[in-house]
């Protein structure tokens, strides 16, 4: 691979890795508000019954 | 219209008194901007350029109106009186144009110290450097006094305030070093006119939403 | 009412549209276009850089419209909205930077260069909505922060043409400019990969904006939720929100 090459790959694989970066982040968030939600509801629930 | 002048000068001439009676904020200003020339005469190598030396100039000016500033609302802030002012009948505008005026004012009076002392340390300046400073303070002052606004109410306002304003300051330090040491001094004087005169219109359209609760 | 479930056919057409111009953009930038005689394959980083700047500034200016929407309105919901906006932005421009630097260092052999106007604008941006995100941290939530963030956001699309006109004026009277690159006289096909590639670009940014817009706003509702559950007795209708 000559230089111009390698350069060029590093160019498209930053975007792709800050795009990747993101999902990872996301993901994570997305795992939190599922557990908040969870335990909310779990409060709720005994909540309601108690 | 006239009350909003007369509110504005009501505020100004507050500010200025205040000044006069506590003393704390000119001295200081005074006294950092002669020191950070001498600073600067010392960070620059013996064969440098004027040229380096009016870009200098024009940090200086920056970092000691930041310094004014930074104080412009501590008294509101430290006695709620930002608040009081706000609930005023005076268009908020007034609150801008009057803090605004106040703190040139300051500026202005740490430049009369300035330019001579750096036309004493380093190289003369002309006429063109002179109106290009009158110019940077008011474009300095409009913004500056806004972004202090908006800074005062929050935590770590002074740290704040310093991020706010310097990327908006970098035009006006464009504008100003190529009117000190720029070959056409004209379109750098025409630039800074241009940036006063859009952020002056816009910091006085928003203003009242920075202040407002 | 969530807005993804509201148009629900919309939410997953910007990401499919995203990775179908994407792909072709990608392959159309490294198959199809024709080579630069001059810069050679590098050149070719121009069909990533050029629409990340553009989406950037795209980013800015939504961000923007939105602040402007807030003042107008007083309505809450475009905080979050200009926020998003703005974070969007702000990434694209890092993305964009670090594209452009890679680009001089193939270029000039340099990782920076102050002779590229775009990339030193882009720096001032960065390093103002930086500031934008530490005022967002400094306020309290409230009005007071929505409508500061608001106006600054404001001020950052019309420091965008001021400081490029600084950058110029700059240049020509106190740094001259020692590289430049020539823009590629654009081909047919050259200037059609940039359109999908732009196209793909933007996309992407409108489909992780909305992604991050609705995980915001989850996370406002789920924190209502937990002080309402805090606060008092729990009833029916809290129940059945919770279930659903």
């Amino acid at each position: 691979m000559s230089t111009g090459e390698k350069y060029l790959a590093a160019a498209y694989l930053v975007v792709f890795a800050a795009v990747l970066l993101y999902l990872v982040i996301i993901s994570l968030k997305v795992s939190r508000l599922e557990r908040d939600l969870a335990e909310l509801t779990e409060l709720a629930r005994r909540r309601g019954d108690g | 219209m006239s009350g909003l002048a007369a509110d504005a000068a009501a505020l100004a001439r507050k500010d200025l008194l205040l000044e006069l009676r506590a003393r704390e904020t000119l001295p200081a200003m005074l006294l950092f901007v002669v020191t950070a020339l001498v600073v600067f005469h010392f960070a620059l190598p013996a064969d440098v350029s004027d040229r380096a030396a009016g870009g200098l100039l024009w940090v200086a000016i920056v970092f000691t109106a930041l310094l004014g500033l930074t104080r412009a609302f501590v008294a509101e802030r430290e006695q709620g009186l930002l608040d009081a002012l706000v609930l005023t009948p005076c268009d908020r505008a007034a609150i801008w144009i009057g803090k605004a005026l106040a703190v040139l004012a300051f500026l202005v009076a740490a430049e009369v110290v300035a330019l001579p002392a750096y036309a004493l340390f380093f190289t003369e300046l002309d006429a063109a450097a002179i109106v290009g400073v009158l110019l940077a303070d008011l474009g300095i002052c409009a913004v500056g006094t806004l972004v202090a606004a908006m800074a005062v109410a929050g935590r770590a306002r002074e740290l704040l305030l310093p991020l706010l304003f310097l990327p908006l300051a970098i035009p006006i330090v464009v504008g100003g070093v190529g009117a000190t040491v720029g070959d056409d001094p004209a379109r750098s004087l025409a630039f800074l006119a241009l940036y006063d005169a859009i952020f002056a219109i816009l910091c006085f359209a928003s203003f009242e939403y920075v202040v407002t609760e | 009412m969530s807005t993804w479930s509201r148009n629900s056919s919309w939410a997953a057409a910007v990401p499919c549209a995203a990775a179908a111009l994407l792909l072709l953009g990608l392959g159309l930038a490294l198959f199809w276009a024709p080579e630069d005689a001059d810069q050679g394959i590098s050149q070719k980083i121009f069909y990533v850089h050029v629409p990340v700047a553009l989406t950037a500034y795209a980013g800015f200016g939504w961000g923007a419209w939105k602040a402007l929407r807030l003042l107008w309105t007083g309505e809450e919901r475009y905080d979050l909205e200009s926020y998003t906006a703005v974070h969007m932005g702000t990434i694209f421009g890092v993305l964009t930077l670090v594209t452009g630097s890679i680009w001089a260092k193939v270029s000039w052999g340099v990782w920076w260069s102050w002779s590229e106007r775009q990339l030193v604008l882009f720096l001032i941006l960065f390093l103002f909505y930086s500031a934008y995100f530490m005022l967002r941290y400094s306020l309290d939530p409230g009005p007071r922060r929505q409508r500061s963030s608001a106006v600054y956001a404001l001020f950052g699309v019309v420091l965008i043409p001021i400081s490029f006109l600084a950058i110029r004026l700059a240049e020509d009277l106190i740094h001259p400019v020692v590289f430049t690159r020539e823009g590629p006289q654009m081909s047919d096909s050259m200037f059609t990969t940039f359109c999908v590639c732009l196209a793909g670009m933007l996309a992407l940014a409108g489909a992780l904006y909305r992604v991050e817009l609705a995980g915001k706003r989850i996370d406002e509702r789920v924190r209502e939720l937990r002080e309402l559950l805090a606060a008092e007795p729990v009833r029916q209708h809290v129940l059945t929100e919770v279930r659903s």
